[in-house]
């Protein structure tokens, strides 16, 4: 595991113009989780696969790497996001081999922030993904981009000083000082710490919040998202969302314990904010790409929701609990490979035709058969079609929510009708209907294309039907979260 | 006569002497090897300073003259900071008819600063920061055909002659209050409690003296004309070299202060003041020297936060050297870019730079990335240092605002490398020829990703690091 981040780092220098090269290269992290997922142990301790090389001692900081069945559920389906974005052809403006550098770049810190059990090279690998992200935005991107990168790097950036702040109030509040995580896990240091737990708190959520995007802090999401290229698109709603739902489950969920269970109703209550709020307006845009950006604010909605259910100490739903945090990380894995597929869709469209305007379509049915398969199949696991990934999760965080949170749960599910609705009517003026004339010359996906999109969905087909192998590997590090309070 | 503590200093006002003979008696053309020559004079200076590392913290010369963690190690910074600069002038300097005298003067300022450090005593203090600024003055002119970097200079005179005079009333008055000018011997008289209102502006002086040195409000108005106006390599030092001394001596005389002037208050609110105000005059500036010049304002800010925070944790002075060290690092390679690039200055001009000029690019952008504090170069590790104190001082507040100025510097800094990297090039760009300053550049665009990732051996060296009291 660690020999793929340094392999991936230090061969992006030596890469040639290959896209075959960066595509080998990122596969191999794929085939490494892989390996280390039929190793984990179920009945073992909570991280495992540990890698430790002291970098700063004196700090209480160092390289240390491990997961546990929810950072390797995450980490593999970046790794599988990655690998399907680079393989998708996209035009590089004559540049591939720094866009494949950029991105190969990308893929090790975000791999690192999920594999990271050290504080301070979370916050690392966290800061370096968005250096990456800008690069990636401002070069290739189209429309305003740079405006666009610009806007992303500030406001996360700013999310990320708030989470360095804290963490250093982490970092301070045990002794000895140390940013290693299973040990602040353990001790959970800021238990009835009054104001200073709650401001270390709150500039934790804030953080991370800013990160995932939750309302009302989304604003930077939706024009990154338009005028990124497509992959880039993917990798941003796939990967870089998950960070920040990641960290709430990694830092305040499992280090705070307490305080996290006595704001958990408020998160909760922003989650079916961002819910509701993304789905509404998600189905007013009348731009494609702007269209699923915002069903990515209403998705991680369900995640946080989960997660915020999941922290809620109340004592007898110990069950539900652990279901909405099962559901959290599934949501997480699902919208992933969900999103990533349909993004990796509109950069299709974008290489073809320069267009986002949704009503400038129609009847691409015929002209494009295959495009339209994955289309519809990507649309129905978003808006949680029973057999397909994203049902599973948002059935299990629902189910929790229930348990914990009832009338919640009730506005929460009102999301996920108007996702429905949102969808359908996006694919209904995409491929049915009269085809304008322009677009007679409109191609079907190409090979490559199909073959990433095939991998992707299969992906989400295979646990909607039979979740069985990814649940068994989070429930592991659910119950040992969720009842380790 | 213990001369044996000041071994370093006397290295080099030798080497400086021997330079002026040199470029006294030589051919211009040869002017280059009075380069190598301040080279060795530094190095023989850092050698002789690493030989006082071991030794036990302790004042000499009758308590004059510090020898402890804090002036040895900022020495250090100081004279490694020096010989970058003296390794990207060459070039820059070799069409000048005063080619020579150039080191000269860049070693006696040096000296000045190095003596800023450790000065145990006003009048040493006094004599510091005049030896530093009368050597900074004709640095900052040094093209006297040239009316911006005359301005420059004149400003920078101006503003200097002032504060150093109120530096020096401060200085007197303490001298009325406590009959001494040794710091150990102050700081017993102050505790025996003295005039409050004397002592008040005593310190007012005092500290606005030193805020002309470390560029921080309100005699920092030099320091964007200073850094558009004056010779690239000599903007690079000015920007710099002294800060660190007139930080070290800030935290000097401050420690001494008794509880009741609320000196901390007063420092945090120069500092908040300085950080803002650097980074918001930055924001819209089109020029980018006159940008890394409010910049390095802004940076005086955050570096003056751990002196406020002093003596609350242990860990606030290493902090303060860390900080220093890493800014001087980043800042210096911004400027050898600079002078690379033959001092073009002009934002537009550095449009689609990565195309014609990728190493220069390069180190730009990590050096700016550093002064943000983007992980792991080793701006990181000094703001890393500085947050941590800062909010174990118990000033969440200030750690707060520095975060904030941090957002808005990054927008700035941003600026200059979406320019660079996005934008359609320039037909040609000129640079110097030479293998002087690109090999300086190169050295400082690596030391800043080497020292980040072996932060380790800084952070170590450091954590020990007092005032002899």
């Amino acid at each position: 595991m660690l020999g793929a981040l340094v392999l991936a780092i230090s061969c992006r220098w030596t890469e040639a113009t290959a896209r075959l090269f960066a595509i080998v290269v990122s596969v191999l992290p794929v085939l490494l989780l892989a390996w280390v997922w039929l190793q984990f142990d179920l009945q073992g301790a909570l991280f495992q696969f540990v890698e430790e090389v002291p970098w700063v001692p004196s700090l209480g900081m160092g390289y240390r790497l491990g997961v546990d069945g929810i950072a390797l559920a995450v980490a593999t389906m970046s790794a599988v996001v990655f690998a399907a974005s680079i393989a998708y052809p996209v035009n590089t403006q004559n540049q591939p081999r720094q866009y494949y550098a950029w991105m190969l770049f990308l893929q090790s810190v975000s791999l690192g922030v999920f594999l990271a059990l050290d504080l301070l090279l979370f916050y690392v690998f966290f800061d370096l993904s968005l250096v990456g992200m800008f690069f990636l935005i401002g070069r290739w991107g189209h429309g305003q981009a740079q405006l666009a990168a610009f806007k992303f790097f500030l406001y996360t950036f700013c999310g990320s000083l708030l989470l360095l702040l804290a963490i250093i109030g982490l970092y301070l509040s045990v002794e000895p000082h140390t940013f290693d995580m299973r040990v602040l896990i353990e001790q959970q240091p800021l238990a009835g710490a009054g104001v200073t737990g709650g401001l270390v708190f709150l500039a934790l959520m804030l953080g991370f919040a800013i990160k995932t995007p939750v309302v009302p802090v989304h604003t930077w999401l939706p024009q990154a998202h338009v005028d990124a290229p497509g992959p880039a698109s993917a990798i941003l709603a796939g990967v870089l969302l998950k960070m920040g739902t990641y960290g709430i489950i990694r830092i305040p969920f499992s280090m705070m314990a307490e305080t996290f269970s006595r704001y958990a109703l408020i998160i909760a209550l922003l989650a079916v904010v961002s819910i509701l709020y993304g789905a509404f307006v998600a189905l007013g845009q009348k731009n494609l790409k702007r269209r699923i950006a915002y069903t990515s604010i209403n998705h991680m909605g369900y995640t946080v929701l989960g997660i915020a259910v999941a922290g809620a100490l109340v004592q007898e739903a110990g069950y539900a609990r652990e279901l909405a945090l099962v559901g959290a990380t599934v949501q997480m894995v699902a919208h992933g490979l969900i999103t990533g597929a349909l993004f990796l869709i509109c950069g299709s469209f974008w290489q073809r035709t320069e267009e986002y305007d949704l009503d400038s379509y129609g009847g691409l049915l015929r002209q494009a058969p295959l495009l339209t398969a994955f289309a519809v199949l990507a649309s129905f696991a978003s808006l949680g079609l029973p057999g397909l990934a994203g049902f599973v999760a948002e059935f299990h965080i629902f189910v929790g929510t229930f348990g914990v949170y009832p009338w919640l749960a009730v506005i929460g599910v009102l999301g996920i009708l108007v996702t429905a609705a949102l969808f359908l009517q996006m694919l209904q003026k995409l491929f049915f209907g009269t085809m304008p004339q322009r677009w007679d010359q409109f191609e079907d996906l190409h090979a490559t294309e199909w073959g990433v999109l095939a991998v992707l969905s299969a992906g989400f087909v295979v646990i909607g039907v039979a979740p069985q192998f990814l649940l068994t590997l989070i429930e592991a590090s659910a119950t040992l979260l969720v009842g380790g309070h | 006569m213990p001369i044996g503590d000041v071994l370093p200093e006397i290295s080099l006002t030798l080497g400086a002497v021997i330079i002026v003979l040199f470029a006294t008696f030589t051919r211009q053309q040869q002017h280059h090897w009075a380069a190598v020559l301040a080279l060795l004079t530094i190095a023989l200076g850092a050698g002789l300073t690493l030989a006082q590392w071991d030794g036990p913290p302790q004042l000499t010369f009758s308590g004059v003259w510090a020898l402890d963690g804090m002036a040895i190690s900022s020495k250090l910074v100081v004279l490694i900071a020096g010989a970058l600069v003296v390794a990207m002038s060459p070039e820059w300097m070799q069409t000048d008819r005063r080619h020579g005298e150039y080191y000269a003067l860049l070693l006696f300022a040096l000296l000045g600063v190095v003596m800023m450090a450790s000065a145990s005593d006003t009048m040493e203090l006094v004599l510091g920061v005049l030896l530093s600024s009368v050597a900074s003055y004709p640095l900052a002119a040094y093209h006297r055909g040239w009316a911006p970097a005359l301005e420059a200079g004149m400003k920078y005179f101006l503003i200097g002659a002032l504060t150093n005079a109120l530096l020096t009333i401060g200085v007197v008055v303490v001298f009325g209050l406590t009959g001494n000018t040794g710091y150990t011997e102050v700081a017993q008289g102050l505790a025996g409690g003295s005039d409050s209102l004397a002592l008040t502006i005593a310190t007012a002086c005092i500290v606005l003296g030193l805020t002309f040195k470390l560029a921080a409000f309100p005699a920092h108005a030099w320091m964007p004309d200073v850094a558009q106006g004056s010779p690239a390599p000599a903007a690079a030092f000015l920007t710099v070299i002294p800060k660190i001394g007139a930080a070290v001596a800030l935290a000097r005389f401050v420690s001494l202060l008794p509880p009741d002037v609320a000196w901390r208050a007063i420092v945090a609110v120069i500092s908040v003041t300085t950080m803002t105000l650097g980074n918001v005059a930055a924001l819209r500036q089109t020029d980018v020297r006159r940008l890394l010049g409010w910049s390095s304002v802004s940076q005086s800010g955050y570096a003056l936060m751990a002196i406020v925070v002093m003596g609350v944790g242990d860990q606030a002075l290493p902090a303060l050297v860390l900080f220093l060290a890493s800014y001087a690092i980043a800042n210096l390679a911004a400027f050898a870019v600079v002078t690379y690039l033959r001092g073009r200055t002009a934002l537009a001009d550095y449009q689609g730079l990565v195309k014609n000029a990728p190493i220069a690019t390069l180190v730009l952008i990590m050096s700016l990335l550093s002064l943000v504090g983007i992980p792991p170069l080793v701006g990181f590790f000094g703001k890393l240092m500085l947050f941590k104190v800062t909010l174990e001082g118990g000033y969440a507040w200030l750690a707060f605002a520095a975060a904030a100025n941090t957002v808005v510097s990054l927008f700035y800094y941003l600026r200059i490398v979406a320019s660079m990297m996005f934008a359609n090039s320039r037909p040609v760009v000129h640079v110097l020829p030479g293998q002087w300053t690109r090999i300086t550049m190169v050295i400082a665009g690596l030391l800043i990703l080497a020292i980040g990732l072996g932060a380790e051996v800084l952070v170590e060296y450091t954590s020990a690091i007092g005032f002899a009291m």
